[in-house]
């Protein structure tokens, strides 16, 4: 009975999924850069401060779901990170690796791992001391978007580079 | 909590005739056969113990409401009852009870000594077959009336089963209250059944995945509180905290091992994998178990100690591996369409519960350990974290609804037709169910 019951219910939460997805990607875009989700406007803060490289760099890159490839628009905002960390060397950082909420606890503390790891090679890569660089995994447990749909997992599975001592 | 369970303790069973009345041994009386496909739940008669004041009815109301839980009983409703219960050291009238088809009757009795302590007994009755199946007395300090009652319900369970009961068991869980991109975490225990809950942890760090010791007062759980996440213990009624290890990386996914002497986890690599790892509690020295370059997490040992079953996406996504506990002989066993994670070892040996995810949804479901008979037994958006309870019959696990606004724990026997929700104050996750308690 119970059974039966269930699998009736099915298709409706189906269908109520399937529309908050297309409603989620007609409303929303990907943001690219701190600045995409409010919290300065472009051209702000001081060349060398935090908040220049917040706002002005980009802090943070995303990836495809279930994978740590540096995609090409993070390359370009881990390449303008790399230049930054080079001319403004007093800074340690520390890049936060995080997954949607589409997989397991344990694996997605893994998985936000590895994509810190990348970005930290990444930005080694370009120059950037590895000494300088240390990482942490969130997993799935601080996403910055909270909806259930695509529009927020996409901004969930990201590597933020947060400046030591400047506060993230 | 020690002290508390030496208190508590079975004294005499109420065996022997009682008022001119033979007890029979156990043979072809009413039972229930939990392997059975399809169970009709077993209608019994609870009735209020007799007492001095409400004690009587909750213990009643609890054993009531543990058996009706498991699924496998449809306790009648008291409103139907004909005789009423005024001695229960006699023979009830079986045919008031057989003409309300209660098929078995549980009567009893509490009561204050002297000393202080609770006097609870029971007796559990065949109607049809006239006689009584057993009876037991349990004393407890008056703190812990509740454990009396989920003893009894065990007993119960358990003579009409077959089975070990799992009703006088406790699960420490994640308390999790906030809006969700500032969830607080906080370590929690409970009864198994939402009685009880008390924090174990202050909610300043995020922890997760907490996991019963098999033989201690003692869990193990991965928390933030350092900087890093990282593994620890935690004597439950102490308080008192360790770190197990110390690495350099996160280390993560901790399970103790069946002797309760060893925790097995994942420790984070420089490239950014993860890999197994074994660490002896009193030598402290540490075992590697995988060495590959893909994430390795998840591990849970066989209940003999021998085998370790993890996840693994070393393939490309992740699926299901069982390696020996020295980590030879790694083999991939789930081959379904789908991801496969969280792997636990049942206690009976014979299954290993996992999350699946597959067509757009979660699923919590059971495979042989070849990986062959793979069941699912509930299905949801995003659901997670199985947790098996002592005797290997009943999953908790926990679940958030899209839209449901965060996670809550829920309950499944092992036919995936009795789904139960467990109550907790705020949203719950990562339920570790404990061993029967002592």
């Amino acid at each position: 009975m119970r059974r039966i019951a269930r699998l009736a219910a099915n298709p409706v939460m189906i269908a109520l999924f399937a529309s908050l997805v297309i409603a989620g990607c007609a409303s929303k875009k990907t943001p690219n850069s701190a600045a995409d989700l409010g919290l300065g406007g472009a051209g702000a803060g001081t060349p060398g401060s935090a908040q220049d490289f917040t706002v002005n760099i980009g802090d943070r890159i995303f990836f495809d779901t279930d994978s740590t490839s540096i995609r090409a628009d993070a390359q370009q905002t881990l390449a303008r990170q790399a230049q930054w960390l080079n001319k403004y060397s007093q800074y340690s950082v520390v890049v936060e690796g995080h997954a949607d909420e589409r997989g397991t606890r344990e694996y997605n503390l893994a998985l936000g791992a590895r994509r810190a790891a990348a970005t930290r090679d990444y930005l080694a890569g370009q120059g950037v001391n590895a000494g300088r660089i240390k990482t942490i995994s969130y997993g799935k447990e601080r996403p910055v978007a909270v909806c259930d749909d695509i529009s927020c997992w996409s901004q969930n599975r990201r590597a933020v580079t947060t400046l030591g001592g400047a506060g993230s | 909590m020690k002290k508390l369970l030496k208190t508590l303790m079975m004294v005499a069973a109420l065996a022997g005739g009682i008022g001119g009345f033979a007890v029979v041994p156990a043979n072809a009386l009413v039972e229930i056969d939990v392997n059975k496909g399809t169970i009709e739940p077993l209608p019994i008669a609870i009735t209020d113990f007799l007492a001095g004041d409400a004690l009587g009815a909750e213990i009643s109301s609890i054993v009531t409401a543990d058996l009706k839980r498991s699924g496998l009983f449809a306790p009648i409703d008291k409103g139907a009852f004909i005789e009423k219960i005024s001695n229960p050291d006699v023979a009830p009238r079986f045919d008031d009870w057989k003409v309300i088809n209660a098929q078995a009757l549980v009567t009893g009795r509490v009561s204050k000594e002297a000393d202080g302590r609770v006097r609870a007994e029971y007796r559990l009755w065949d109607t049809f077959a006239g006689q009584q199946l057993s009876g037991e007395q349990f004393f407890a300090n008056d703190t812990n009336t509740r454990r009396v009652a989920h003893i009894i319900a065990d007993a119960i369970y358990e003579r009409l089963t077959g089975e070990k009961g799992y009703f006088d068991t406790r699960v420490v869980y994640i308390d999790e209250s906030g809006a969700k991109n500032a969830r607080k975490k906080r370590l929690a225990i409970m009864d198994q059944d939402g009685a009880n809950a008390r924090f174990l942890s202050d909610g300043k760090s995020i922890v997760l995945t907490p996991r019963f010791s098999p033989n201690r007062q003692e869990i193990t759980y991965m928390s933030y509180e350092s900087g890093q996440p990282r593994v620890y213990l935690l004597q439950i009624e102490t308080g008192q905290r360790e770190l197990v290890g110390n690495f350099p990386g996160m280390t993560f996914a901790p399970r103790f091992s069946p002797d309760g002497q060893k925790v097995i986890m994942s420790l984070l690599r420089d490239d950014g994998n993860s890999n197994i790892f074994a660490m002896d509690l009193r030598s402290r020295n540490t075992t590697r178990l995988t060495n590959s370059t893909a994430i390795d997490t998840s591990p849970s040992y066989s209940p003999d100690g021998s085998k370790v079953v993890f996840t693994s996406d070393r393939g490309g996504r992740a699926q299901i591996y069982i390696m020996g506990a020295d980590g030879s002989g790694q083999n991939r066993i789930s081959f379904g369409d789908g991801v496969y994670s969280t792997p636990v070892w049942s206690p009976r040996g014979d299954l290993i519960a996992f999350t699946k995810q597959s067509g757009g949804e979660f699923q919590i479901g059971v495979m042989r350990t070849d990986g062959s008979g793979e069941r699912i037994l509930s299905s949801g958006f995003q659901q997670e974290g199985p947790t098996w309870a002592p005797n290997g019959r009943v999953l908790m696990f926990f679940r958030d609804a899209a839209g449901g606004g965060g996670p809550r724990l829920f309950s499944i026997d092992l036919t995936g037709r009795n789904e139960q929700p467990i109550p907790t104050a705020n949203f719950g996750s990562d339920p570790a169910w404990s061993p029967l308690l002592e």
